[in-house]
């Protein structure tokens, strides 16, 4: 698990500062801001530069710290918000240490700079894996503790008292024998010169008076007044709005344009022609609109003229024929399936899905000969620059990248086909050109969450309980794209998360995994990624063999979990609050599902009534969570609202299917999002402790949809095993 | 061809194709972004405003179709009192994650609650579920239009 490794390290990299005292320096400087007061750099670990790199001679610093005179503290950092509340969450984790208000905090995207920037667990400038809260627990509550330490100590000498005489309390340094304070802004200059400590001590849990409050989201007024600034939303002077047309089949070009309608439309300025799309350029996206209409684009079609759905679907089930890497091998899950007293085995196949942000992709761009500026809402700004850089030829230090808020980004916004379109573009428009997607071209142009297959078997005792557990899968490896190094021995530690790391106790259990990558299609990050394909899997397994073993599917659950004391607790806790086993009408199930991913554990109840006609609608999701200490509550329920809401949509409408090496589904017709009337009842229990935070952004998602399945199964007898759910399989017979 | 349309009691003058979607007109041509798009096809409810009270989808009410009619956008509507009850229970309840369809669902959350002080759960679907919201803040969402049916 090199997420999870490189997640570990950051934790060590923290206990090992302060138990074996590799100079804080290593990690933390401190000096004169510019424009005066207190500055200071953090280097936050690496991918590559765990604790090694922390602790060699040259510093780098990739977040930064700045309190001015006028007592205002100010953030860098390289998490970009996107409605996960991040921009909140990450200056509480300051704001405890350094005792200020949170009001006083404000947090700054950081500019495109992958190496200063990196993200401590993607290792490239990145938001994504449910991150951002994991990477920054300790280091920033230790730079917060240090700021305070140095500005008390300004304080304590300019008195002339004892340092451990003094407090920090609300933005001031006090000397309460005295009654005198300061106020941090007047102390930042002083504060730059002293010692950076060698020891602070964090506060414990139980002194945390910000951390796991339910503090107001710092980025909602803006949201709600229309003055937020999307990407979309960006008008540098001049600017021009452009749409496009790419090639409806993957991997086709343009044959031919006839545009003397498009070119007569009153708005339209210019048509641009690239190998395998053709925008309109306008003064506003309506006539960029209309002129596209009137455009008659001959494409040619390319070499996945011919590919559908089902051919994908048959390559991979063909692939799983044959073995793969080893993902996980515990015991012998040959022998001991041999000696099995009751074998299941079942496939699995999950579709590829569209990210359908509210926000269509965009991009602005103004491409001059002595440089190039980029306006977009990104999760990776350093791939924008870099994107940027390589197509216009021009030196990295000529690109300038802003980003902006984030109209949804669900992965989809971590990476740069849009930009590259974008610049593309704009390299033929003179002056700045916005390049707006109309949604057919969002949902039919998508990077698009993997098609997996699954080959999955257990064997059970006399007892039916599982005594083997082999399971193999084939699909495509978004990381072997996206990030190579990590794709190693025809393994990633995302694709295979959820299915290596189960929550259970099986003594005999091997997996393996092929990377096969679809013709054409391109496939992306999509929330929770791997786990979304491999919960449903085996979480929906597990509860055959519950089945199979005649046997309640909590109790044949927690069964297997003597050994997992946090899973067991949220699986408990869940069933209590969803009334397990209490009666429910006819064609009404409940259905569970437990995970370990992101480092949270979570369980989940949903209750589903199927109609005669095989409808299925979500009732009520009860949910419990352990995501260690929680630094805002809020925050996390409404992450997990947002996770289930995303997955129910998934399991019950989610698909894109191909025909003609085309994408069947345009808009939200035909690709269907879960709306008000349709949204279940949602519960959510936290459970509290002080481990490590675990991410939330996402496990709400991959939990959601086995444990709707499975409801479907508890409330019809049919078991699904492809998604989404098959409303014709589930009709009453007559 | 030239339109003159009062968009937030102010007065204005567009020149364009009389077919040209009220939602370009309010982004492009005159600069007002708070109003979203979104899917283009009356779909998914970010590009909602109000013509004459009545929530609109402004991706596909033409600028011909408008004529003296008052357009409020989300950049105004906090000065309604429905408007300014919504937005208010929207930050107590903490509705907004990424907040794109938000400016939509504002408007359509107001105008439910101008024409019907006291909506039922069933009316609230009725006026709501034309709104997509992808983060899924669909709970909290009912939860204020409650709340600012109160009274905040």
């Amino acid at each position: 698990m090199v997420l999870d490794r490189i997640a570990f390290q950051g934790i060590d990299f923290d206990r090992t500062s302060s138990a074996d005292g590799p100079s804080r320096r290593t990690f933390l400087r401190a000096g004169a801001a510019a424009g005066g007061g207190l500055l200071l750099s953090l280097s936050l670990p690496f991918v590559s530069g765990d604790v090694k790199a922390a602790n060699s001679a040259s510093f780098v610093p990739n977040a930064f710290i700045r309190i001015s005179g006028d007592g205002q503290i100010v953030l860098t950092m390289p998490y970009v918000e996107m409605g996960q509340g991040t921009y909140t969450a990450i200056p509480m984790l300051i704001a405890e240490e350094l005792e200020v208000d949170l009001k006083q905090v404000r947090l700054q995207h950081a500019p495109p700079n992958e190496k200063l920037y990196a993200n401590p667990l993607l290792g490239v400038q990145a938001t994504g894996n449910s991150n951002a809260i994991r990477g920054a627990w300790y280091p920033l509550r230790q730079a917060g503790a240090i700021a305070r330490a140095m500005l008390v100590s300004a304080a304590a000498e300019h008195w002339k008292v004892d340092p451990a005489s003094c407090r920090a309390q609300s933005g001031k340094v006090r000397h309460p024998p005295t009654g005198r304070s300061i106020k941090y802004g007047d102390l930042a200059a002083d504060a730059s010169r002293m010692v950076v400590p060698a020891n602070v001590a964090l506060k414990r849990p139980e002194e945390f008076k910000l951390i796991g409050t339910a503090a107001k989201r710092l980025d909602t007024p803006a949201k709600v007044n229309g003055t937020a600034v999307y990407g979309i939303d960006v008008r540098p002077p001049g600017v021009k709005i452009a749409t496009l047309a790419q090639s409806p089949a993957f991997g086709g070009h343009v044959k031919g344009v006839e545009d003397a309608a498009a070119k007569a439309v009153k708005g339209v300025r210019q048509i641009v022609r690239l190998d395998d799309a053709v925008a309109v350029v306008a003064d506003h996206m309506g006539a960029a609109k209309k002129g596209l209409a009137a455009l008659v684009i001959e494409w040619e079609d390319g070499p996945h003229a011919e590919l559908n759905t089902g051919e994908v679907a048959r390559k991979l089930e063909e692939a799983t024929l044959s073995s793969g890497a080893v993902a996980q091998n515990i015991g012998d899950a040959d022998k001991a399936m041999a000696s099995a007293v009751t074998k299941v085995e079942a496939t699995y196949q999950v579709p590829f899905l569209a990210h359908a942000t509210m926000e269509p992709m965009n991009c602005t761009v103004h491409v001059r000969k002595d440089g190039c500026e980029v306006w977009v809402g990104s999760q990776a700004i350093g791939r924008v620059q870099a994107a940027a850089a390589k197509i216009t030829g021009l030196p990295l230090d000529k690109v300038v990248a802003h980003n902006h808020l984030i109209g949804g980004g669900f992965g989809r916004r971590l990476e740069i086909d849009g930009v590259v379109r974008a610049v593309q573009i704009a390299q033929q428009v003179d002056g700045p050109v916005k390049v707006v997607w109309t949604r057919e071209e969002d949902i039919q142009h998508d990077m698009y969450r993997p098609y997996w297959f699954d080959r999955i078997s257990a064997g059970l005792d006399e007892k039916g309980m599982p005594v083997a557990w082999n399971h193999r899968f084939a699909g495509s490896s978004v990381l072997a794209r996206w990030l190579p190094p990590v794709f190693e021995n025809g393994l990633d530690p995302d694709t295979t998360e959820g299915a290596i790391n189960l929550v259970y106790a099986l003594p005999n259990l091997h997996v393996e995994y092929l990377r096969v990558e679809p013709p054409g299609i391109p496939t992306a990050f999509w929330r929770s990624v791997g786990p979304s394909h491999n919960v449903f899997v085996t979480e929906s397994f597990m509860d055959e063999l519950a089945a199979a073993a005649k046997q309640d599917a909590v109790a044949y659950r927690l069964a297997l979990l003597g050994k997992a004391p946090r899973a067991k607790a949220v699986l408990e806790l869940a069933a209590e609050k969803a009334g397990w086993g209490q009666p429910l009408p006819e064609r009404v199930g409940r259905g569970v599902s437990v995970q370990f991913v992101f480092g949270s554990y979570l369980a989940q109840v949903a209750e589903v009534e199927v109609s005669k006609d095989g409808m299925v609608r979500v009732r009520r999701v009860v949910c419990a969570i352990d995501c260690g200490a929680v630094v805002n509550p809020d925050t996390v329920r409404a992450q997990i609202e947002s996770g289930i809401i995303f997955g129910v949509t998934a399991a019950l409408y989610g698909e894109i299917t191909l025909k003609g090496g085309r994408v069947e589904q345009s808009n939200f017709d035909t690709y269907r999002m879960l709306r008000m009337n349709e949204a279940p009842a949602i519960e959510i229990h936290i459970v509290q402790n002080s481990e490590p935070p675990g991410g939330v952004g996402e496990t709400g998602t991959s939990a959601i949809v086995p444990a709707v399945s499975n409801a479907i199964f508890a409330a019809t007898g049919k078991r699904l095993r492809k998604m989404p759910v098959d409303n014709a399989a589930l009709k009453q017979p007559v | 061809m030239v339109f003159v349309i009062q968009v937030n009691g102010t007065v204005q003058s567009v020149d364009v194709d009389d077919d040209t979607p009220l939602l370009w007109v309010l982004r492009d041509v005159l600069g007002m972004t708070g109003t979203k798009f979104g899917c283009g096809m009356a779909l998914c409810g970010a590009c909602t405003v109000h013509i004459d009270g009545v929530a609109s989808r402004s991706c596909v009410t033409t600028i011909d179709s408008i004529g003296r009619s008052q357009i409020t956008t989300i950049e105004a509507i906090g000065a309604t009192a429905s408007g300014a009850k919504i937005q208010k229970a929207w930050l107590d309840r903490e509705v907004v994650q990424c907040g794109y369809c938000q400016s939509g669902q504002i408007m359509s959350a107001s105008a439910l609650l101008a024409s019907n002080p006291h909506p039922t759960d069933s009316d609230i679907d009725e006026a709501m579920s034309g709104n997509i919201c992808r983060c899924g803040t669909y709970i909290r969402i009912r939860e204020a239009i409650k709340q600012a049916a109160r009274g905040g």
